[in-house]
């Protein structure tokens, strides 16, 4: 498989599982690649994390940066926060992510 | 009934240059936007957030951006209908439109312009199941006359400066118990506003419940208690009187979807040659219309309401030629 491809499994709302693969190499974040394999995920304000339509959990154990102020701030305004709650938009793929298994938090809007 | 040639339905930056553009073909406008202010998501999401892909502007704040566009339009005299929500769009028998909103304004027009972006602003709603049966019956989103909260027992919820200020504001000397949820134990409020609200809890005079959420909602026709679901505690039932989830806006399409358009993934379709929608005189420019290869930014926007005028010009006077001028030729932006 091309290095920069991780392998990465998204749990939507209706608890079906979807294994996609994820560049590393294109800044993208998870909100993004979320939306280009069309999985239901709104990405409202476009990645600034002003929205939490993102809003997911992280269900592996994977090392993924501490969430920023403004991320924390942000999920204040969303629902059913958890302590493994993540905006998607704020978490961007490399390769360590590789085999990352997310859930798609319920949507609040 | 506020008669013009244009009703622009949105009042951010596509909605106000459209203003502009319609003034060259000396087309008059008026807008409305559900917001109290005008720029849409740049004044409500992200006001302080650098744009770079404005031509000509390397960085600009997207506050900014408002500021110089509402200047750009002044000439032509733009009216506005600010936090009021379009809820009916009709057309009359001579193919003039009539706008109403929710508060009942009614605007009349030849032509539609919607500039709506992602819909309507509306406050985030808690997804508890039963929510809706207890709006209004216990329940407020916006607090609208604090007085009814008088020796009331009141739980707000969020963490920001709408939460912090009106607990603060009710448990001052309005109501007789004020709690405040929110899901960690710092907040992002103004921090005098933070401090004050330790200093009431310290006194007793703020209920803090951190590191919880609101999950449940009981009630016989109207709330009477509420279950909060506290990360180390487990569940906590509290009987109030209310409950204020504020926990900010979020937009949504709103009535814009009942209004006989068509619609795709919460968007509009529209023909590329105008951005005319399924209805003649029914425009749809910015965010919330889509076509092939349809990019959601800013600067599509601009140039789709500059095409857009064009026809609108032709359905407001069919009879009449128009002209294209470069604003350069014309010297100066003559206004009305």
């Amino acid at each position: 498989m091309d290095e920069n491809i991780i392998l990465i499994k998204i749990i939507d709302r209706e608890d079906q599982t979807h294994e996609i693969e994820a560049p590393t190499d294109m800044n993208m974040n998870l909100m993004e690649i979320c939306k280009a394999y069309d999985l239901p995920v709104k990405g409202t304000c476009g990645g600034m994390a002003m929205c939490a339509s993102c809003h997911c959990y992280v269900e592996s154990e994977h090392e993924i940066a501490d969430a920023s102020d403004d991320e924390e701030d942000m999920l204040d305004q969303a629902f059913f926060v958890e302590n493994n709650s993540r905006l998607g938009c704020q978490v961007f793929m490399n390769v360590k992510l590789n085999g990352l298994v997310v859930r798609l938090a319920q949507e609040n809007d | 009934m506020i008669e013009t040639d244009i009703i622009i339905i949105g009042a951010g930056p596509c909605g106000l240059f459209t203003v502009f553009e319609a003034g060259l073909l000396k087309l008059r406008c008026h807008l409305i936007d559900s917001l109290p202010i005008p720029g849409g998501q740049c004044s409500e999401i992200y006001p302080k957030k650098p744009i770079y892909d404005i031509p000509g502007y390397p960085s600009i704040l997207a506050g900014e951006l408002v500021d110089n566009l509402m200047k750009q339009i002044e000439p032509f005299k733009p009216g506005f209908t600010l936090g009021e929500r379009v809820e009916n769009v009709e057309k009359k028998e001579d193919n003039t439109f009539v706008v109403t909103t929710n508060k009942g304004t009614q605007h009349a027009a030849p032509v539609i312009a919607i500039a709506g972006g992602l819909g309507c602003f509306e406050p985030r709603k808690p997804p508890i199941s039963n929510i809706l049966d207890f709006e209004d019956r216990g329940i407020d989103y916006i607090i609208k006359d604090p007085e009814k909260f008088r020796n009331k027992n009141v739980v707000l919820s969020g963490g920001g400066d709408s939460a912090l200020d009106w607990a603060i504001f009710l448990a001052e000397d309005l109501a007789s118990n004020v709690s405040l949820v929110h899901r960690r134990n710092s907040f992002r409020g103004h921090p005098d506003s933070v401090d004050k609200v330790y200093k009431m809890a310290k006194e007793n005079k703020i209920n803090l419940i951190t590191d919880a959420e609101v999950v449940g909602l009981n009630g016989n026709g109207s709330l009477n208690s509420i279950d909060i679901k506290h990360k180390s505690e487990g569940l906590i039932n509290l009987n109030i009187d209310y409950w204020l989830p504020l926990f900010g806006l979020s937009p949504a399409l709103g009535p814009i979807a009942n209004w006989g358009l068509n619609v795709s993934k919460n968007s509009i379709e529209v023909d590329t040659l105008d951005y005319s929608t399924n209805v003649p005189g029914v425009f749809a420019i910015g965010d919330i219309n889509t076509y092939k290869g349809k990019l959601k930014l800013i600067l599509c926007g601009f140039h789709e309401a500059t095409l857009m005028v064009q026809s609108a010009f032709k359905i407001i006077y069919p009879d009449k030629k128009l002209s294209f001028k470069y604003t350069t030729v014309m010297g100066e932006v003559k206004g009305f």
